[in-house]
């Protein structure tokens, strides 16, 4: 046997030492994202009820819940979830029918939908926290 | 013969699910977004209610839970299915995660349909 055939065996992943092409994080993330998205249904649900809540107990718990610094940051890394969800959503749907198949448009449209959904979070973040 | 509790004979009505759902989603999106935007519907309390309450967006809302809930469940039974081997774990993770979307579905269409 060829010296070069013969490789030890079980071969075990070094995660640490995959280099995944920029797409490959992208993908990952969507999955993560949407996972965040369903952990945090209840929160979201809950603040749709107070935001529609027509009393004044209703609004002013709605103002307190979104007025507090962990509920702010959890909406703020729900926000940029959605947002990646969405991009890479429309990514995903566009490669479906065969739009940006190739290697390099593939590598651009993961970079495109990483920059959008970060530049979208910045935008909307900042509103989010009151900074306009 | 041979029975399966899982498994995924399901996959391409699942695949497609998926897609619409995602589409509907991204309109229902950029309809809230254009009119919050556009049409200040989120600028108070009034104007928000008003907009949520209003027919055919609330028939939107109502759609927008139901593909929501299914989208989310094909999502994250496909995460427990990559990996959760084990078969009693996963199909109890799957009723979980059923249950939960159910209610949910439930909760979030007694909010808009009481407006």
């Amino acid at each position: 046997m060829p010296p070069e055939i013969a490789k030890p065996r079980p071969k075990y992943l070094a995660l640490h030492q995959i280099r995944l092409p920029l797409a490959g994080y992208a993908s990952i993330l969507h999955r993560v994202s949407g996972a965040g998205l369903f952990l945090m249904l209840p929160l979201l649900i809950w603040l749709l009820q107070l935001s529609l809540e027509p009393t004044a107990d209703g609004a002013a718990m709605f103002s307190a819940v979104m007025g507090n610094l962990l509920v702010k940051l959890i909406l703020l890394g729900l926000l940029w979830a959605f947002l990646h969800h969405f991009c890479m959503g429309i990514r995903i749907l566009l490669i479906d029918v065969q739009i940006g198949v190739e290697k390099q448009q593939a590598h651009s449209s993961a970079m495109a939908v990483m920059v959008v959904s970060l530049a979208l979070t910045l935008i909307l973040g900042l509103k989010l926290l009151g900074a306009y | 013969m041979k029975r399966l509790v899982v498994g995924a004979h399901y996959g391409l009505m699942d695949w497609l699910a998926q897609r619409v759902t995602a589409i509907f989603m991204a309109a229902y999106t950029l309809i809230v977004f254009a009119a919050t935007l556009l049409g200040g519907v989120a600028s108070s309390r009034e104007a928000w209610h008003a907009f949520m309450a209003n027919g055919f967006i609330r028939y939107l809302t109502f759609l927008f839970i139901v593909s929501l809930c299914y989208h989310a469940w094909v999502g994250v039974r496909d995460i427990w299915m990559d990996y959760v081997q084990p078969a009693a774990i996963r199909v109890t993770l799957h009723m979980l995660t059923l249950f939960a979307l159910v209610g949910y579905a439930g909760w979030a269409v007694q909010i808009i349909w009481r407006l």
